[in-house]
C-alpha cells in the first residue's frame, strides 16, 4: 500500500473516500449474502434424507395376539412405539390418579385429538404411545404392579425412566416431581378391523406420513 | 559477523551457511529466541504450572493415537461397533491405541481441570489475561463437544443413549428445538446419519478448531506472559537490559522442569492403560461393551464423570427447560470470571478468609456434584445435588460482593518462594 499523502504522485488520480466507502461497504454486503447462500445447501443436507423420509413410512401392528397386561414394541420411524392391552379395572382407575399429575387433562402435551381424553386413546383397552421420555428421550420402563416394591405402596401402575427417574401413569400421563415436562406422546394412529393398528396414519394425515 | 538487531529487538547474528539462508527466508531463530530462549516466565513457578504443557502433550497423543484409529476403524451403524471390537482384538498393538485414546479422554479432562483451578487459585483470568481465559474456557467446550463426539463413535449402547440424551437438551429451546433436533440427527431418531456426520465433526472439523484455538491461546499467553502464585507482575521489575528480575528464559529452565512432569504424566498414564484401562466404569463403561440397541436403555445411565458435574445439576431440577438452562449457567458462569472477581490482588495467597471459604466451598461442591452425578436418579442423591448446586452457583454469582469486600494481604514488591 502506497502512504496516501506521502509523496505526490502524478500517475495517482484524486481518492474519493465517499467513493471508496461505498464500495468496500456494498463488495462486503454482497460477499454476505453469496456467504448465506451458499451455506443453505450444507445446511439442508444436515435434514433426513429421501431414504430416510421414506423409511419414516406408516407401520402395520397385528393385535390378535396381545393379552390384557402385556406390551408389544414394534417401531416407527426409529421410535419405539408402546402398545398395552389395558383391563377395563385398569382403565377405571385412571382418574383417581389426576391429583398427582402435571397435565392430568393432557392440556399441554402432544398427541391427535382423539386422545385427549382420561385414557389417552381411541378405544379404552388399547394405550399406544411413543415410548419416549419427554424428558430427554430415554426409554421409560413398564412397572404395571400397582404398588411395585421399587416404587413405594402409592405406585398407580405405570411407567418409570431409568435416565432421570420420571414416572408415567398407565396413560402415559408423567407424575408430579417427574423431570419430564408433559405426557408421554402420542402418535396419529387408526385401526383397520378390530385387529389391526397402522401407526403414522389417521383421517388427518391424508397418507403423507 | 556483526551483531544487529531486529525490528523485534532480538538480537540476530547475520550468518552464512544454510542456517543463514533459511533465517533470511524465514524467521526460525528469531521464533526460537522470542517464544523460548528469550522468553521469560516467572521463576516462582510450582506444580500447578505443569498442567498447561500437559495439555499440549495429551493433544498431541490424542491426535496420534485418533489418527491411527481411523485406519482401522469403519463408521457406520452396521459396521462402527464390530470394527471397535476388531481393533480391540485382531489389529496389533490395536487394544494399546484404543485404550491410550479412551484413557487419553479423561486425561484430558483431568489436566485441564487442574490447570482450571490453577487459574481460579492464583487469580490468571485477572486483567490483562481475560482474552488468554476466554480462549481457554472456548478450548474447554470445544473439548466437551469432542469428548461426547468420540464417545458415540464405538457406537455401544452407552454411545447411543448418551447420543439421544444429549441431542434432546437441544430440544428443550423454545420454539426451534424440535427442528433443530432433527436437523442434528439427520434422520427421526439416532441413526447411520447422526454417527458418520459426529464421526466427520469429532476427526476433523473440532480438531482443526481445537488447533486454532490452543495456536491463539498460546499466542496470548506470550503477549500478556504467564501468572504466577503470587499474581504479582515480573514485568514490572526489569534490569538494564530490560529482561524481567524474577523471569527466567522458558527454554531451557520450563522444557527441562516440563519433561519432569512429563515423565510422571507418562508413568501414570501407563499404569492406567495397562493395568485398569476401564478405571473401574469410569473411562470406559460396561454398557458400552454391548451395541447400540434402540429398544434398550441402559439402567442406570450417567455421563463420562468429567460432565457429571454439569448433569447432577440437570438432574438436580424437576422441570426440564429450567434444568438444561441451570445445566448451561454452571458451564459458562467461567467465561465471567474476570468479571466477576473485583478483588485488588490475583493469587489466594494474599486474599482474605472470605475468598478462600468460597473457593473451598466451590471445590467440595464441584467434586459432589461429580460424584451425584455418576449415582442414580434416585433419592437421597438429588436432594445432595440441589444442596451442593447452592454454593457452586454463590461462587461465581456472588463474587462481585465477596470479592469486594475482603480483607487483602499486602502483595510483595517480588515474586516470594515457599520451600
Amino acid at each position: 500500500m502506497t502512504e496516501i499523502g506521502a509523496i505526490a504522485d502524478p500517475q495517482q488520480p484524486e481518492i474519493d473516500p465517499g467513493r471508496r466507502k461505498f464500495l468496500t461497504v456494498a463488495t462486503g454486503a454482497t460477499a454476505a449474502v453469496g456467504v448465506v447462500l451458499a451455506a443453505i445447501p450444507f445446511v439442508e443436507s444436515w435434514t433426513p434424507s429421501e431414504r430416510a423420509r421414506a423409511l419414516g413410512a406408516p407401520v402395520e401392528v397385528d393385535l390378535s395376539k396381545l393379552a390384557v397386561g402385556q406390551m408389544i414394541t414394534p417401531t416407527w420411524r426409529l421410535k419405539p412405539i408402546y402398545i398395552v392391552r389395558r383391563d377395563t379395572a385398569q382403565v377405571d382407575e385412571l382418574p383417581k390418579n389426576d391429583s398427582r399429575l402435571k397435565d392430568p387433562k393432557s392440556e399441554n402435551s402432544i398427541q391427535p385429538p382423539y386422545a385427549k381424553n382420561e385414557m389417552r386413546s381411541r378405544r379404552a383397552d388399547l394405550l399406544v404411545l411413543i415410548g419416549i421420555c419427554t424428558h430427554l428421550g430415554c426409554l421409560p420402563k413398564q412397572f404395571f404392579d400397582v404398588g411395585d416394591p421399587a416404587l413405594g405402596a402409592d405406585w398407580p401402575g405405570g411407567f418409570r425412566c431409568p435416565c432421570h427417574g420420571s414416572r408415567f401413569d398407565l396413560a402415559g400421563r408423567v407424575m408430579d416431581g417427574s423431570p419430564a415436562p408433559t405426557n408421554l406422546s402420542i402418535p396419529p394412529y387408526s385401526f383397520r378391523g378390530q385387529d389391526t393398528l397402522i401407526i403414522g396414519i389417521d383421517e388427518t394425515t391424508k397418507g403423507t406420513a | 559477523m556483526t551483531p544487529d538487531a531486529n525490528k523485534n529487538g532480538y538480537r540476530t547474528v547475520a550468518r552464512g551457511g544454510l542456517w543463514g539462508w533459511i533465517n533470511q527466508r524465514l524467521p526460525v531463530d528469531v521464533f526460537w529466541r522470542s517464544q523460548l530462549s528469550e522468553y521469560y516466565a516467572p521463576k516462582n513457578f510450582n506444580i500447578w504450572y505443569f498442567f498447561g504443557s500437559l495439555a499440549l502433550l495429551v493433544l498431541v497423543l490424542q491426535l496420534v493415537t485418533g489418527i491411527f484409529l481411523t485406519m482401522f476403524y469403519k463408521v457406520g451403524a452396521a459396521t462402527s461397533f464390530d470394527s471397535v471390537e476388531f481393533i480391540m482384538r485382531e489389529v496389533r498393538y490395536g487394544w494399546l491405541i484404543r485404550y491410550l485414546h479412551s484413557a487419553g479422554a479423561s486425561a484430558f479432562f483431568i489436566v485441564v481441570y487442574l490447570h482450571m483451578y490453577r487459574a481460579l487459585l492464583y487469580g490468571s483470568y485477572k486483567a490483562p489475561r481475560e482474552l488468554l481465559w476466554l480462549f481457554g474456557m472456548i478450548i474447554y467446550l470445544a473439548l466437551m463437544a469432542e469428548a461426547f463426539l468420540g464417545y458415540v463413535l464405538p457406537w455401544g449402547n452407552m454411545s447411543f443413549w448418551a447420543a439421544t440424551v444429549i441431542i434432546n437438551l437441544f430440544g428443550t429451546i423454545p420454539g426451534i428445538g424440535p427442528g433443530l433436533v432433527e436437523w442434528i440427527r439427520g434422520d427421526y431418531g439416532i441413526a447411520d446419519a447422526t454417527l458418520n456426520r459426529f464421526f466427520s465433526l469429532h476427526v476433523v472439523a473440532v480438531p482443526l478448531v481445537l488447533l486454532l484455538l490452543v495456536a491463539l491461546h498460546l499466542v496470548a499467553l506470550h503477549e500478556v506472559g504467564s501468572n504466577n502464585p503470587d499474581g504479582v507482575e515480573i514485568k514490572d521489575k526489569k534490569d538494564a537490559r530490560g529482561r524481567p528480575l524474577d523471569g527466567i528464559p522458558f527454554h531451557p529452565y520450563y522444557t527441562v522442569k516440563d519433561i519432569v512432569g512429563v515423565c510422571v504424566f507418562l508413568t501414570l498414564l501407563a499404569i492406567v492403560v495397562f493395568f485398569v484401562p476401564t478405571f473401574g466404569d469410569l473411562f470406559l463403561e460396561k454398557a458400552n461393551f454391548e451395541p447400540a440397541n434402540p429398544l434398550s436403555t441402559p439402567d442406570p445411565i450417567s455421563p463420562s464423570w468429567y460432565f457429571t458435574p454439569y448433569y447432577a445439576i440437570l438432574r438436580a431440577v424437576p422441570d426440564q427447560r429450567i434444568g438444561a438452562l441451570l445445566m448451561l449457567i454452571a458451564v459458562v458462569s467461567f467465561f465471567f470470571l474476570p468479571w466477576l472477581d473485583r478483588s485488588p490482588v490475583r493469587s489466594m495467597r494474599y486474599r482474605g478468609w472470605i475468598s478462600r471459604t468460597f473457593l473451598a466451598l466451590f471445590t467440595i461442591s464441584f467434586l459432589a456434584l461429580m460424584y451425584l452425578g455418576l449415582q442414580p436418579a434416585q433419592e437421597p442423591y438429588v436432594t445432595m445435588a440441589r444442596i451442593f448446586a447452592v454454593p457452586y452457583f454463590a461462587f461465581f454469582w456472588l463474587m462481585p460482593f465477596y470479592s469486594r469486600i475482603d480483607a487483602v494481604k499486602p502483595v510483595p514488591e517480588r515474586v516470594t518462594f515457599h520451600g
